[in-house]
């Protein structure tokens, strides 16, 4: 049981961060906009979480211009998709 | 308490995964009116063919012109009417109709559908009319088995029904129309019953 909660990564606790992960492992990329419709938060709350997940460095940034309008995309690293897949397997055996 | 809030995590979870990488709006109605569409427009091509006695007469470029203008209608039709559904269920569910997952749709449909229109154009440029419909029929197939990866997975068993349609239908040239209606009319109503009626559960 112990070791079960090991697994639980504090990274992942707050909802909005869960969801970024979530999203960003089955998609190669997202830009801001699409991350901010499709978990309904707002603008600083989204941005704030990012910039957590990213100190965390299992999300990396890639900024473009998108005709000369910055675009941010988004993408889950290596290390942030183990640490969730993780992250999952350890609720799911919790429940078990 | 904790344990619930663990499975509406896993839930919520499941769900951004499904809603971020796949396209969603496609509603079985969109399925059943692009289907009625292709009977209706078979109909027709079949009062033109049977009046000059398919298999026997060759058919004149008069004729293969009134095809071919059914053929385009049919297909704007249906393109139209199942857009206009998919519209409906996208406002429904109050989604936007062109996000990043629509576009990543039709660029992967479109891919194994040009392919294969082009291809089938050249050929019956060069006479092998009998040839388009399986052609037509199995890469619209191959079509609706690569979109099926980024829509609803429905599309995967209909597009390997068209596949085999279109096989088959090599072995029957001179019977396209038939195997036309079934894959593009018949299999697309029982397929958009089968997902309007899934939907709703």
């Amino acid at each position: 049981m112990k070791n079960l909660l090991n697994d639980l990564n504090k990274a992942f606790e707050n909802k909005v961060r869960l969801g970024i992960m979530a999203a960003l492992v089955v998609n190669e990329y997202l830009d801001f906009n699409s991350l901010k419709e499709l978990l309904g938060v707002t603008d600083g709350n989204l941005a704030s979480h990012l910039k957590s997940l990213e100190k965390s460095e299992f999300v990396s940034v890639r900024k473009e211009f998108l005709n000369r309008k910055p675009n941010t995309k988004y993408s889950a690293t290596e290390e942030g998709k183990t640490a969730f897949t993780k992250h999952i397997k350890a609720i799911e055996s919790l429940l078990k | 308490m904790k344990e619930q809030e663990y499975i509406n995590d896993l839930k919520e979870i499941k769900d951004i995964m499904n809603r971020s990488s796949r396209f969603l709006s496609l509603s079985g109605l969109s399925g059943i009116s692009a289907g009625f569409c292709a009977l209706v427009g078979a109909y027709f091509a079949y009062d033109i063919l049977y009046n000059i006695g398919y298999n026997r007469t060759i058919i004149g470029q008069k004729k293969i012109d009134a095809l071919v203008v059914i053929g385009i209608v049919t297909l704007l039709a249906a393109l139209g009417s199942a857009l206009f559904f998919t519209f409906r269920e996208a406002k429904k569910n109050g989604r936007t109709l062109w996000d990043l997952q629509a576009k990543r749709l039709l660029i992967n449909m479109m891919i194994p559908l040009v392919a294969g229109g082009v291809l089938t154009l050249s050929l019956v440029e060069k006479g092998f009319i009998g040839l388009a419909a399986p052609l037509t029929l199995i890469f619209y197939g191959l079509a609706l088995v690569n979109a099926s990866k980024y829509s609803v997975s429905e599309l995967r068993g209909m597009g390997i029904l068209e596949i085999i349609l279109g096989l088959l239908a090599t072995q029957f040239i001179g019977y396209g129309l038939w195997f036309w209606t079934i894959g593009f009319g018949v299999l697309h109503i029982v397929y958009g019953t089968y997902m309007y009626f899934n939907a709703k559960k």
